[in-house]
């Protein structure tokens, strides 16, 4: 192995040079010769027929090639849903079209009903003002529980504002229900789970470009996925051949999940690039981004935990209803169902598990996956509802969690909610967290605050996640339309440095450096003689992409499964040069050595003689050292952790101040822990910032008040502490060559809850009848609550 | 139009500007400068922020015609002159202050300009002044200890890695 730089060392980022020196290459710092630019029409009202567009004064502005409306893409196919739910009576969910460009009405406020080319943005801007479109408004359907009710629908066609009502697991409802009604204890909390609006920090931005001579088009955007995007555009949208189609997304600013989509800006930009013959590109401004990126969570829930007195738990109810918005995006069916419903047993060995689950359409942006994916929702009411158990019943709240845990010897497990986790251990997390915290020292820490005239609280959460998506077999099943490998092209250059080809793609997650390190360890090399490749279809492999923390535990998988290949290979051509058998070489340090000898070649010497092939046994051996694999996983990766939060609460304003915060994780084997460690840190404060600030408000017309950094509560630098976090003796994954987990969510999942926990404790040490507060904990509603107890 | 001159990370330049043009369109779009970034409409986020006469200014906040006659720098003009990582970029990677990196040009801005007038700011202070500049990516965990390290403080006893 490499003497530094290898698996597990903190290698500091190769990619951090042209961040820091201002030479990254985002979608929007792309400029063409002869670009134009495309600006989009958007609804300002939420649900609306539209009864006319007249683009006449606009198409007379100065600059100004062309305007498209919805007119123009009904000849073309919708952008799909991903996966297929079907309802607790075997009827396939409602799909109604998602349009290039809204036609017939328009569905939320930001949706795009024209667009317009022109030589200029600001020239695209100005005639964009006077396209005039009658539309007739009609009252907006917001509310979930009154979407349901009503007889006014999102989509006409289908006459309902239902997209599917899923059961999980539909033949253990009735032994749910009967555990329930048996139990002698009940603990029953409503809870909402607040939207929230991603804002990466780069908005989304999209360059079209159409080669007539060989009629072909080449897409730049912001993409997690550009071969997913290219399959979407492909095979549903534009029927534009694969073969004629490239995708490159370059350095993107950010995704946590709001960029796995194929967006219909994305479209129009190709379309136009034909129409007009010259590149076309747009960049969304920031509000764009908060009306019309994918939106998160928003679910409204009531869950029951069912317990003996002594606290051992027997059984997990919920009822929720999850916003879908006003179209389907990709994802967005499988997030709230087989990303959320599967995850409702937590770490526990509770034996009944049922959720029941409906979907609805209403008149507000698309809810698709967003950092954690269906695993937040369901871990903030497992936790939140076993922590007012645990008070009803006088059992202190770590106390309550081992006794339900799944134990280290237990595995693997199949949970009441139907998946099997393959590694973990709760307690050791929870021992390591407790060590951290120092309860002890808490109760001093309290008694100052209160000395302060503050309340302190202590929160502390366990939760379970499943990551690594996903195996194709079982997702299948399950109705996923895709399959979820992922591939990597190991390239051995001639004078022996390499290029990795990946389908995962890298928009903050260090796969520039992460990934050579695994190579170089592999072949005794340094890993900067390693290049990876990412994020262009015409170069890399078909890959699925990054999201839902996969790009490691199955990009990497297939990293290690080519290497492999790579090592087979060359260790057959070291053997010619050896005049040795293959089976006879070991392979370390970079050299092929005859066993019990001195003999030895170097991998840079094989990798000439596979590109110079003189004196070389053509008939057994293909010159060249280059391979592929694809990989395809055996499970989900299923993380864990213990999380604990301080906070102090100002009696008098309602503020909560978070005062520490700590994250022990179990990712299995870890890359790189200066790596692993910025993601936990990050994702703790995306739940933190869901947790006390982070809330999207659409009023009853459907107008988004906070579609703005002056109006939605981004967490800031002086709303936090430092992050204690804690990975180093994870339970390696069972079913992945690399041992590894995802690290990439598990942040976001453990911290709300957490935080909320910690809140509701200080309120009780204070002497407040306070048993919950929906998110986000705002000043305002920890007053009101406070108040009113 | 108007015609603006300006030094630029030590190079005099110039070009025709319409009034409304902003400075962030100006270097992004007239001068090539894509490392100044535009993550808002609002002037929130901070990943425009230059430097107009050393003092730290969210250039999506400025007409390009305010700058005439400015003394300018930007991130591209931050590395040292023999082109490698000035203390504070060197600090960001050695301290993992960067994710996806679109924020970090403000950051790093930011930081300097602090970092100028507090040479040796507390972490509370690095916080504050931080107010203006959003990361979604970080946690703000790795920046703060950057620019605490890049002051030349020790903070081998900042919480965990």
């Amino acid at each position: 192995m490499p003497k530094d730089g290898g698996i597990g060392a903190s290698t500091t980022r190769r990619e951090d040079v042209r961040f820091l020196t201002g030479k990254g290459n985002y979608t929007a710092d792309i400029n063409t010769f002869g670009q134009a630019a495309a600006i989009f029409v958007r609804a300002t009202v939420a649900n609306g027929v539209i009864k006319s567009i007249d683009t006449s004064a606009a198409a007379e502005m100065p600059g100004v090639l062309a305007i498209f409306t919805g007119e123009d893409f009904v000849d073309v196919g919708g952008n799909p849903a991903g996966w297929l739910i079907n309802s607790r009576d075997g009827e396939p969910m409602k799909e109604p079209k998602r349009p290039v460009l809204a036609h017939g009405k328009v569905r939320h406020v930001g949706d795009a009903y024209a667009a317009v080319i022109a030589e200029t943005e600001q020239q695209a801007r100005d005639a964009a003002e006077e396209v005039i479109a009658d539309i007739e408004e009609l009252p907006a359907i917001i509310d979930m529980a009154a979407a349901l009710a009503g007889d006014a629908y999102v989509h006409d066609e289908i006459a309902t504002n239902q997209c599917f009502d899923w059961g999980w697991i539909e033949d253990n409802r009735a032994a749910t229900d009967e555990a329930i009604k048996n139990a002698p204890h009940v603990t029953t909390l409503e809870l909402v789970n607040n939207r929230l609006v991603p804002n990466a920090m780069e908005p989304r931005a999209s360059i079209g470009t159409y080669d007539a001579a060989g009629d072909s088009y080449l897409l730049q955007t912001t993409s997690q996925n550009p071969h997913l995007t290219r399959l979407l555009i492909s095979a549903f949208v534009m029927g534009i051949p694969e073969n004629k189609l490239t995708v490159i997304a370059p350095d993107v600013g950010g995704g946590f999940g709001s960029k796995i989509y194929h967006y219909g800006e994305e479209a129009l930009v190709l379309a136009a690039a034909k129409k007009v013959g010259r590149p076309v590109k747009w960049v969304a401004d920031r509000t764009e981004s908060f009306l019309t990126d994918a939106h998160g969570r928003d679910h409204v829930t009531k869950i029951e935990l069912a317990c003996e007195k002594d606290g051992t738990f027997i059984a997990f109810r919920t009822e929720t209803l999850a916003n879908v918005g006003a179209y389907l995006s990709n994802f967005s069916t499988a997030t709230p169902t087989f990303l959320h419903g599967t995850l409702m047993a937590g770490n526990y060995t509770v034996p009944n598990v049922y959720v029941n689950l409906k979907a609805v359409f209403t008149n507000t942006a698309p809810v698709d996956a967003y950092r954690g994916a269906g695993r937040p929702e369901a871990t903030y009411s497992i936790e939140r509802v076993i922590d007012m158990a645990a008070r009803e019943l006088g059992i202190d709240p770590v106390e309550i969690r081992r006794k339900n845990f799944i134990k280290p010897e237990q595995y693997p497990f199949g949970t009441a909610a139907g998946l099997e986790y393959d590694s973990g251990n709760y307690d050791a997390l929870m021992d390591k967290m407790e060590a951290m915290v120092d309860r002890k020292a808490f109760e001093e820490r309290r008694k100052q605050s209160e000395a302060n005239g503050k309340m302190r609280g202590l929160g502390i959460n366990a939760y379970v996640e499943a990551c690594g998506i996903a195996p194709s077999n079982l997702v299948g099943v399950l109705g996923s339309r895709v399959g979820l490998y992922d591939a990597a092209t190991v390239r051995v250059n001639a004078t022996g440095n390499l290029s990795v080809m990946v389908g995962a793609h890298s928009h903050g997650q260090g796969h520039e450096t992460v990934f050579p390190q695994i190579v170089g360890e592999m072949l005794g090399i340094d890993p900067q003689s390693v290049d990876i490749v990412h994020g262009d279809t015409s170069k890399i492999p078909f890959g699925m992409g990054t999201y839902g923390s996969r790009s490691l535990a199955v990009c990497g998988s297939a990293v290690v499964r080519a290497t492999e290949k790579i090592i087979a290979k060359a260790k057959k051509i070291a053997a010619h040069m050896l005049e040795a058998a293959a089976d006879d070489l070991d392979f370390t340090d970079g050299q092929f050595t005859v066993k019990g000898t001195d003999k030895s070649v170097g991998f840079g010497d094989v990798a000439l003689k596979a590109y110079i092939p003189h004196e070389f046994p053509i008939e057994d051996i293909e010159p060249g050292l280059e391979e592929t694999a694809f990989y395809d996983p055996a499970n989900f990766t299923y993380p864990s952790g213990a999380y604990a939060c301080e906070v102090e609460v100002d009696p008098d304003t309602g503020k909560v101040t978070i005062e520490r915060f700590t994250a022990c994780d179990d990712f299995g084997n870890v890359m790189n822990p200066m790596i692993v460690s910025g993601q936990v840190q990050g994702g703790v404060v995306q739940g933190i910032g869901q947790a006390l600030l982070e809330n999207t408000t659409y009023n009853a017309d459907g107008q988004l008040l906070s579609a703005s950094y002056m109006d939605y509560v981004m967490p800031r630098a002086d709303d936090l502490p430092f992050i204690a976090v804690d990975h180093s003796d994870g339970t390696p994954c069972t079913h992945n060559p690399l041992g590894a987990k995802g690290c990439g969510e598990g942040g976001a999942i453990g911290s709300p809850p957490t935080v909320v926990n910690a809140v509701i404790d200080a309120l009780q040490s204070g002497g407040k009848n306070v048993t919950h507060i929906d998110m986000p904990l705002t000043p305002a509603r920890v007053w009101a609550a406070m108040n009113n107890a | 139009m108007a015609s603006v001159t300006m030094t630029v990370n030590g190079k005099s330049v110039s070009g025709d500007v319409e009034g409304r043009t902003l400075m962030s369109d100006f270097l992004r779009n007239d001068l090539r400068l894509t490392g100044t970034h535009i993550g808002c409409d609002t002037s929130q986020c901070g990943a425009c922020v230059i430097h107009v006469n050393g003092e730290a200014v969210k250039s999506c906040t400025m007409f390009a015609v305010e700058a005439d006659g400015a003394e300018v720098a930007t991130i591209e003009g931050q590395a040292n002159t023999d082109g490698s990582l000035n203390v504070i970029q060197q600090a960001f990677q050695d301290h993992h202050g960067l994710q996806c990196g679109f924020c970090t040009p403000g950051m790093v801005m930011s930081a300097a300009a602090l970092l100028k007038d507090n040479p040796k700011p507390t972490e509370g202070e690095v916080r504050e002044y931080l107010e203006g500049n959003i990361c979604r990516c970080t946690g703000y965990h790795n920046i703060v200890k950057a620019i605490m390290a890049a002051s030349g403080q020790d903070v081998s006893a900042v919480a965990a890695e």
